[in-house]
């Protein structure tokens, strides 16, 4: 994707295309698991799981153009940035609770 | 004016655009934080039924199943329109528009048919800590969709009386990017809500 003057430029069809084809495709196998039963509940979660972390990476580059040329640096920074915080306070507040919960249990 | 190339902009101007730009997507990166923590508060109350319905009890594959087809059609429906701006095709910017509007649309629908549905059969959001943190994640998915539904119309209008000017051009590009963030959103609640729960 080109800009000009500080406008992203998009000409082809081609990234909307290539995303829609992958995302339905991912979505397809991670609705499929759920409705035929295939797999043993653990390995499904953690299939599905996989599936929609692959789906918002293609989300990001297909749909949203995030790739490291063209997209500004700051944009990266704080897209990281995000991604940390993210990790700490939802696995932080996971592993607390679940801990609690467990040493209740008891 | 055929396309944006066309379009000339100082460069003053065209650094206000990537600025605004740059804060827009701040702003997708704590609303990003918000729906994280939804998440958070959804896996530790999940199993907090009170006794009362249980996720399989109030999920239905088949309508996460449409309402998800209709949000990723809609963002290549989008898409298309995207590139039919930067073509300077205004009159198909304004159909493709207002197709992803119709698509947008009707997820809010199948979304509120499935709320009052699940509160007619008693599963209110004050029935368990499930309930309640289900219809504060979802729920607050489903409000920023119609706050995009309303900023498209307000496009639509933008586009039709305007035309496609820069700051029309930089602002559809903005739009781009909160409709498709809502998307990657979504894929997160199927994926931890709605085909967990059904599993």
């Amino acid at each position: 994707m080109e800009t000009n003057a500080g406008i992203p430029i998009e000409r082809t069809m081609k990234p909307y295309l290539i995303g829609i084809v992958l995302a339905v495709i991912l979505t397809a196998i991670a609705f499929g698991i759920v409705a035929t039963g295939a797999l043993p509940r653990q390995t499904a979660l953690v299939v599905i799981a996989a599936l929609a972390v692959v789906q918002i990476f293609v989300h990001l580059r297909f749909f949203l153009h995030i790739d490291f040329k063209s997209t500004p640096r700051e944009n990266l920074v704080a897209l990281a940035f995000a991604v940390v915080l993210i990790c700490i306070m939802v696995g932080g507040s996971l592993w607390i609770m679940f801990d609690l919960y467990h040493r209740m249990m008891v | 004016m055929s396309s944006i190339a066309a379009m000339t902009v100082s460069p003053r101007e065209a650094e206000r655009y990537e600025e605004k730009e740059f804060g827009f997507w701040l702003y997708l990166m704590s609303d990003a934080v918000i729906f994280a923590l939804l998440f958070a508060t959804y896996l530790i109350m999940v199993g907090n039924t009170a006794g009362g319905p249980t996720p399989k009890d109030v999920f239905s594959l088949e309508r996460a199943a449409a309402e998800t087809a209709l949000l990723l059609l809609s963002s290549t429906t989008f898409g298309i329109a995207a590139v039919s701006l930067s073509a300077g095709e205004r009159m198909k910017v304004l159909l493709w528009l207002a197709i992803t509007f119709l698509l947008g649309a009707g997820f809010i629908v199948l979304e509120i048919g499935e709320f009052a549905g699940m509160i007619a059969e008693g599963a209110r959001p004050q029935r368990s800590g499930f309930l309640s943190s289900f219809f504060t994640l979802v729920g607050t998915h489903g409000l920023h969709v119609s706050v995009g539904l309303i900023w498209i119309l307000v496009m639509f209008g933008q586009v039709l009386f305007k035309g496609l000017t820069a700051p029309v051009a930089s602002r559809f590009m903005r739009l781009g990017l909160f409709w498709h963030f809502l998307d990657i959103i979504w894929v997160v609640i199927f994926s931890v809500v709605y085909l967990p729960g059904l599993l």
